[in-house]
């Protein structure tokens, strides 16, 4: 987990903040995980009332972002959730961030166990051009979103959309939103069947809650 | 090591003890301070320096709290040293800790030998020093000591209280016993309790000076005597914790002072000899020896979660303070991972905390220091905590 922008490019990649944030109620209390330079929670405190906090793994990160007054601590997403109590947050947030820890699925859990709700984002490693390289080139893909080369990304733990389709079935979750953008950002159609996210998507937003 | 006139070393450190270049606020016997070693400690008095003013609502204090050898002088002339106030990286006009917008208060410790009360002071009932029969103090003690000074200001609620080291277990204690009193908090390079190896530190100083024959059980002001060489003894170790090896190494390496060969003798041939002498030397001119016994030991009893049934968390239980936890990569004293649990505390409780640390190789003398990553955090926190406090900008830059 680090500041993410610095892996993603900066124009189009990071329209899934502005959906993200679209996600977020007004006046509600948001943990950002792997949150970067601040850019979400300052939208978030700014447009949407939001009493945000952050975590940050990057130290640069950190005293940028509490440098410009924002509540953010230093912490990594796989070992420094399990402090806060049960629903602590009215939302929780991963953007860009799940493929880069060691523990997905123990993040994931841990997200909805201390927010009411979880937004997660993430790349489709589904993506026909990712598949396509493989599937061609037998490389390991390298897209403008995802720049770096296998040995040094901090992506460990790529997924497709319908890979995380069922692992938020098997950590009791339940999705209430999900949204998929196409390589210009722009969010897709909303009644698309999951192959077609799966295929086209380039990026994927979901906001999960505890299934009842 | 330069010889020291211990009559001289004395007498300036006696004069500001009971007459010290400072408000004083000196409180009657009929309102006692109720100590943790079960003593009423009166009558009070508590030396202490203000910069800036009080507005009319009085919103705008910020409480600094000392660190051990530190005191209430944070961003004035020394009136013993002549030297500048220890905090005027931090503290002043246009500084994080602005002094055009807040009204800075900094009192000396209970413990103290700057005009605090403290075992240097005059003991009333006897009229001489009260060396050894001072009870013993307490972080929490001088925190309480501390809260009575704000009361006198009538100030019912500070904006911000901010120190480091010792000064930072003052800012834990402050939010945890009074946390209606903070509005935000900011300890520095501390820890919620004194780790065995720093209290093993400390004890190697107070038997150096306790070994000086003129300690004399602690009597030594009755007796004409001064323990400066035990008392320099234990500064120059402390120093060395204050230090991380790389500084050290930077700084001096294995330099020779003012000579090109060494004297195979037990001069100060190093420069680092040279360098821990001179601490030594200067520090027993503005610092009282029983006072060094009297708050390390303060420090060594510290241990936060013990009085919450051993849970830290529950020390800041639904605490409303903001708080800012600054720890320093090369600070071996007081290392991250003591910041961090005070963080893992505060998210029990879903507290709005902020956590840096900052890369530096200045040790854990860095919070003295100009840090440049230290005053951007300061300052970014204290100003984001204002907004938040409703403080509105006294006089734009």
């Amino acid at each position: 987990m680090t500041n993410a922008t610095q892996y993603f490019a900066a124009d189009s990649a990071r329209i899934d903040l502005i959906v993200v944030k679209d996600m977020v109620a007004a006046n509600t209390r948001v943990l950002d995980i792997g949150c970067g330079d601040g850019t979400l929670l300052r939208m978030l405190a700014e447009e949407r009332g939001v009493d945000a906090r952050g975590m940050e793994l990057s130290q640069r990160g950190v005293n940028d972002c509490v440098a410009k007054g924002l509540s953010v601590i230093q912490g990594d997403a796989d070992t420094d959730l399990a402090d806060y109590p049960d629903d602590s947050f009215d939302y929780v947030i991963l953007s860009q961030t799940l493929q880069a820890t060691r523990n997905p699925r123990r993040v994931l859990e841990q997200m909805l166990r201390i927010g009411k709700r979880a937004i997660v984002s993430f790349p489709n490693f589904g993506h026909w051009r990712i598949r396509l390289q493989i599937m061609f080139a037998g490389r390991m893909p390298i897209t403008e979103n995802l720049p770096l080369a296998w040995y040094e990304t901090p992506n460990i733990h790529f997924c497709t959309i319908r890979d995380f389709v069922s692992l938020v079935d098997e950590v009791d979750g339940q999705i209430e939103r999900a949204v998929a953008l196409d390589p210009s950002g722009a969010p897709m159609r909303v009644n698309a069947p999951w192959w077609i996210w799966n295929l086209f998507g380039e990026q994927a937003v979901f906001l999960l809650e505890r299934r009842a | 090591m330069t010889e020291i006139d211990p009559l001289k070393a004395g007498h300036a450190a006696r004069r500001e003890v009971d007459a010290p270049h400072s408000l004083v606020l000196s409180l009657p016997a009929d309102r006692p301070l109720m100590m943790d070693a079960g003593v009423a400690l009166a009558p009070l008095t508590i030396a202490y320096q203000t910069y800036g003013t009080l507005n009319a609502d009085k919103t705008n204090a910020i409480l600094v709290c000392h660190a051990l050898t530190g005191d209430q002088h944070v961003a004035n002339t020394h009136p013993l040293t002549g030297k500048p106030g220890w905090w005027e990286i931090m503290v002043g006009p246009g500084k994080p800790i602005d002094t055009d917008r807040y009204f800075v208060i900094c009192s000396n410790v209970l413990g103290g030998c700057l005009g605090t009360t403290g075992p240097a002071s005059t003991n009333p009932a006897t009229g001489m020093p009260f060396g050894l029969d001072m009870p013993m103090v307490t972080i929490r003690d001088m925190v309480r000591a501390q809260a009575l000074l704000v009361d006198q200001l009538g100030i019912g609620k500070l904006f911000c209280v901010i120190g480091g080291s010792m000064g930072g277990m003052q800012v834990l204690q402050w939010a945890a016993i009074y946390p209606e009193r903070v509005f935000c908090a900011i300890p520095i390079a501390t820890a919620p309790r004194h780790s065995s190896q720093n209290i093993a530190f400390n004890e190697v100083g107070r038997q150096a000076v306790m070994a000086d024959p003129e300690w004399a059980g602690g009597r030594y002001f009755e007796l004409g005597k001064s323990p400066t060489k035990g008392l320099a003894v234990a500064r120059m170790a402390a120093h060395i914790t204050y230090l991380s090896d790389e500084a050290l190494h930077r700084k001096f390496g294995r330099k020779l002072q003012n000579k090109t060969a060494p004297t195979f003798s037990f001069d100060a041939d190093f420069q680092i000899e040279s360098y821990l002498r001179h601490q030594g030397s200067t520090f027993v001119e503005r610092f009282d020896a029983n006072t060094y016994l009297y708050l390390t030991r303060a420090m060594d009893y510290f241990d936060l979660a013990e009085d919450y049934d051993g849970s830290l968390a529950r020390a800041f239980k639904d605490t409303k303070t903001r708080f800012c936890i600054v720890s320093f990569t090369s600070d071996w004293l007081f290392p991250t991972s003591a910041s961090r649990s005070i963080v893992h505390a505060l998210n029990a409780n879903s507290a709005s905390v902020s956590f840096v640390e900052i890369d530096t190789d200045k040790g854990h003398d860095a919070f003295l220091l100009d840090v440049p990553d230290l005053l951007a955090t300061t300052s970014g926190f204290i100003e984001s905590s204002a907004r938040a406090f409703g403080l509105t900008e006294a006089k734009s830059a």
